[in-house]
This record gives structure tokens, sequence and C-alpha cells, in this order.
């Protein structure tokens, strides 16, 4: 632990998460969702954030986004303290949740044209990323006209268009099939390592974790905590039948084997 | 592909071919049914024209019935798509204003608004304001209605997208809500202006002194079955009318977009 420690200190830390817990309240039950959670995300690092189904992934990263309270607990992004959701922290979620009255160019440039800024400024900076989630051609079309993986691929566009700090992303391949997966994933990395963004990535997918991260933190099951962290230091790009990413793989089902 | 829609155009001709043949048939060759009862197809169409331009028998032409009853109608469609629409939206929008609102609203609505007319003939006479009243209150229904239920379907997760990116809640109103219950408001405002094209004609038959409704309950009591006619096609017709244009408005608002639902 105190090697990592070493390790963390030579990077500036972009999302600290310290002792966060959520409980949901109704009238007359409380869930615990998150028992305590401590996660720390580097500048620019690729996090997963890799759990069971229904363990509190979801909450875990609604918290961090601030699209929900911490019931005890701080979240902090750059330097401030998390309160309510914010520009500089992109969202990209599970299912498609783009405009559905909106063409995609509309869709991309809407958080630029919230913060007011001028059409010809936002148009150019939508077209840059309208084209390298390679949707150049389809700006004028409508969500329900895009394929489920196209669809993403403008939820990506417009969650970097907006030039957050941290981006979050919830299970954004889990709808897709397994071969738009494999290519979305492909494309998420290129995209990465062309626009560097500290990026924390939910997933239940292990081999999905493995092939995007810099590092895979294994989480519990319900209410949700830290079980294991893995450092991936494989290189990109990353072949799924590598003697080496079968073995984390393989090592970290393990740990997740004894977690439920 | 021509040839197909002139085939599809010759089948849905059939069936009004078929009926006026039968209703001709039945009344000017086999005479089945008085004249003074049923008149036939032609001596209708006769009357038509005749009516276009002569008062006799009820004292209006029919163009002027019909200008009547479109002004009236269309006044009161108007004023309920006016106040209805925001009223539904912010209802749904709103706690308050729905706490506030809903007790009144949900009593108003279930009483037809037809039933309105004689309270209103009480209170302003039987002239424009009366029957433009009526028709404000049962066109309004439906576009409060499905202005709330539109309003309503709002995603979560898009709400979210919009705070994520810093809109405020008035912005989240007007480009997140409104826009999602959009197509909601314009089926509120086709529902309604049917509402309205039918409250016009049946508080004309109640109390009147012009309007298509006036013209066939007059001539209702005076025993021409022809006029009466006449009349319900007109109404028929310009109601139809009303609901294409409408449609056309739609088409023109919410264009390339079918929502998934």
């Amino acid at each position: 632990m105190s090697m990592e420690q070493e390790r963390d200190l030579t990077k500036r830390q972009m999302i600290v998460c310290d002792h966060v817990s959520k409980t949901f309240y109704t009238k007359n039950t409380e869930t615990k969702v998150i028992a305590d959670l401590n996660i720390t995300a580097n500048e620019n690092e690729f996090l997963v954030l890799f759990g069971p189904g229904q363990c509190g992934k979801t909450t875990a990263l609604n918290v961090m986004a601030g699209l929900e309270t911490a019931t005890s607990g701080t979240v902090t992004v750059g330097n401030e303290i998390v309160t309510k959701p914010g520009p500089e922290r992109g969202f990209v979620y599970q299912t498609t949740a783009l405009f559905p009255w909106y063409t995609v160019m509309k869709n991309v440039e809407y958080g630029p044209r919230a913060r007011g800024m001028s059409k010809k400024e936002r148009r150019k900076k939508a077209q840059y990323y309208i084209d390298l989630v390679g949707l150049g051609g389809f700006e004028n079309s409508f969500p329900n006209q895009l394929s489920g993986g196209m669809q993403q691929r403008v939820g990506i566009a417009r969650a970097y268009c907006n030039e957050p700090a941290v981006l979050f992303m919830d299970e954004p391949f889990g709808h897709l099939d397994a071969q738009t997966r494999y290519l979305m994933q492909e494309e998420i990395i290129r995209i990465w390592e062309k626009e560097r963004r500290t990026v924390v990535f939910v997933t239940n997918n292990i081999e999905e974790a493995v092939y995007l991260a810099d590092r895979v933190i294994v989480l519990t099951n319900c209410p949700t905590r830290v079980k294991k962290e893995f450092i991936i230091d494989l290189p990109r790009p990353r072949n799924y039948t590598d003697d080496k990413f079968l073995n984390l793989r393989a090592e970290i089902q393990d740990v997740v084997d004894k977690t439920l | 592909m021509d040839k197909k829609r002139l085939k599809y155009f010759v089948i849905s001709c059939t069936s009004v071919i078929v009926f006026l043949g039968i209703w001709y048939l039945c009344t000017a060759v086999l005479e089945l049914v008085r004249p003074t009862s049923l008149p036939d197809p032609v001596t209708v169409v006769k009357t038509f024209f005749y009516k276009l331009t002569h008062k006799a028998p009820d004292g209006a032409t029919l163009m002027q019935h019909m200008y009547s009853s479109l002004r009236v109608a269309l006044m009161g469609y108007a004023l309920s798509l006016i106040i209805g629409i925001p009223l539904g939206i912010l209802m749904a929008w709103s706690k308050p204003i729905d706490l506030l609102a809903s007790p009144v609203f949900d009593f108003v609505k279930a009483i037809p608004g037809l039933a309105w007319a004689p309270m209103m003939i009480i209170l302003m006479g039987i002239g424009i304001a009366s029957k433009g009243v009526t028709i404000f209150i049962s066109g309004m229904i439906p576009c409060v209605l499905n202005a709330y239920v539109g309003i309503k379907q709002t995603k979560e997760v898009h709400l979210w997208v919009a705070r994520t990116f810093g809109a405020t809640r008035r912005q989240m109103l007007f480009k997140v809500a409104i826009p999602t219950a959009l197509p909601y408001i314009i089926t509120g405002a086709r529902v309604s202006l049917g509402a309205c094209w039918m409250t016009i004609v049946a508080a004309e038959m109640v109390a009147s002194s012009s309007g298509l409704g006036y013209m066939i309950q007059q001539c209702r009591g005076i025993y021409r079955p022809d006029v009466i006619i006449v009349g319900m096609l007109t109404i028929g017709f310009l109601g139809s009318l009303l609901t294409a244009l409408l449609g056309c408005i739609e088409r023109a608002l919410v264009k390339g977009r079918d929502y998934e639902k």
C-alpha cells in the first residue's frame, strides 16, 4: 500500500472519494447502497469500477457526478467539493440519453450552447467531436435514425464537447450487441488517447474492464466498498486473447468469486 | 405505383357510391320513404346550392350560418389553447400550482362542456359571449389534460443531462420538458378542436339566433329535412377541413421526428 501511495503522489489527484456512504430512505425502509467508499482517480487516468450487478456502481458514479448527494463523506473533483452536477463533470449514460427532438449536431453542441458560446464557435467544436467519434456526415440525423452504437457515439461526443475535466461513463456499452461492443471499446480508447481526460468507467463486464482500464477497482456486493485494486499495465492496443490479459482477467475473476 | 393508388382510390370511392346509390334507390326510385321525411340526394344537392345564396326558410344564407359558427368556435378554440396549454404545463411542472388548480380543474372536467350553456346564457344572453365561454371550457379540458400528461413524460435522464450541462430550471422546462410534451400538446389541440366544433353546433341548437346548429334546429320545426341534411353535411365537411388544417400545422411543427416511447 505504501508503494502505491508513493506512486499516487507523483500524479495529480483528480477525483477523491473520502469515506462516501449512501443510504436511500423510503417511508418504511432504508437501503444502504454504499457502505464506505474511498476511491482516488488521477489526472488523465482511465479508471474502471467493476462489480456485480446491482452492487451500487451506478449510485457511486451518480454521487461522484453530483446527481445524488452522499449520505456521509465527501467527493472532491479538482479542488472543489461536489454538491451538484456541473459542466466540468461529463456523463455518458447507460441508455441513450440523447434528446430525440434534436439532431446529432444540436445534441452535441448542447453543453456549449447552454453556456452561451457563440454559434460559430460551438458548431466548430461540435463538428470536431462528431468527426472524432466517427459520425461525420450524420450531423443532421435524428437519434432515432441511428443504431444503438452510433447513438452512444453521439453521447460520448456530447460529453466531450463540453470539455469537462472528468468523464463518467455508466455502462455505456451495456445495451450493445457483442460485436458493436468490442468495436466501441476500441473506439473509446482511441478517442481517449487523442483527448486525454480522467475517465471513471463503470462496467459489470470483466473483459471490458481489463481491456479499457489503467486501473480496475473491484467493488463488493451491496452495500458496496472497495474490494481490491488492480493496476493494468498492459500496453495498448490490448489483445483479448493475450496470455497476460487472460491471467489478469483470471486474477480479477478470482477476487470477484470470493466477493459473492 | 400509380396504378395501385388509382385502385385504392376506386375502392375508397365504392363505399360512398354504394351509399348514395342505396339512398337514391330508396327515395327517388322505390319511394319507400316520403320525400317530406327523407329527400333524395339530388334534392339535397339542389337545396345546398339554393341555400348558399338564399335566406329562406330560416333567415340566413348557408354562408352566413357557416361564418357565424366558425367565428364563435375558433374564438373559443383559440382561447382554450392560449389558456389551457400553459395551464397544463404549469400544473405538471410546479407542485404548488398543481395543488392550487387541481381541485377546481378535476371538478370542472367532470362536467360536459355543453352543460355550461344554460348558465352562461342566463349570465350573458344568447350572443357570442355565452357560446364562446361554453366552447372555451369544453376545449380547454383536453388541452390541459394532454399538456399535463406530456410534461409528465419527461425522462429523468434527460433532466440529468440538462443538469450536468448546467441548465437552469427554466431552461429545463423550455428545452427539455416542453419538447418532450410537444406531441402530446398537439394531440390535445386536436381533441380540443373536435370538442369545440361539437359544442358550438350543440350550443346553437340549445339557444341561438344563427349558426349551423340553429339552422338545422329551425328546419326540424318547419319540416325541411333537405336543409337539415345540408346542414349536417356542412358541419361534417367543415369539421374535417379544420382537422386537416391542424394536421398540416402538426407536420410542420414536429418535423423529422417521431418519438420512441
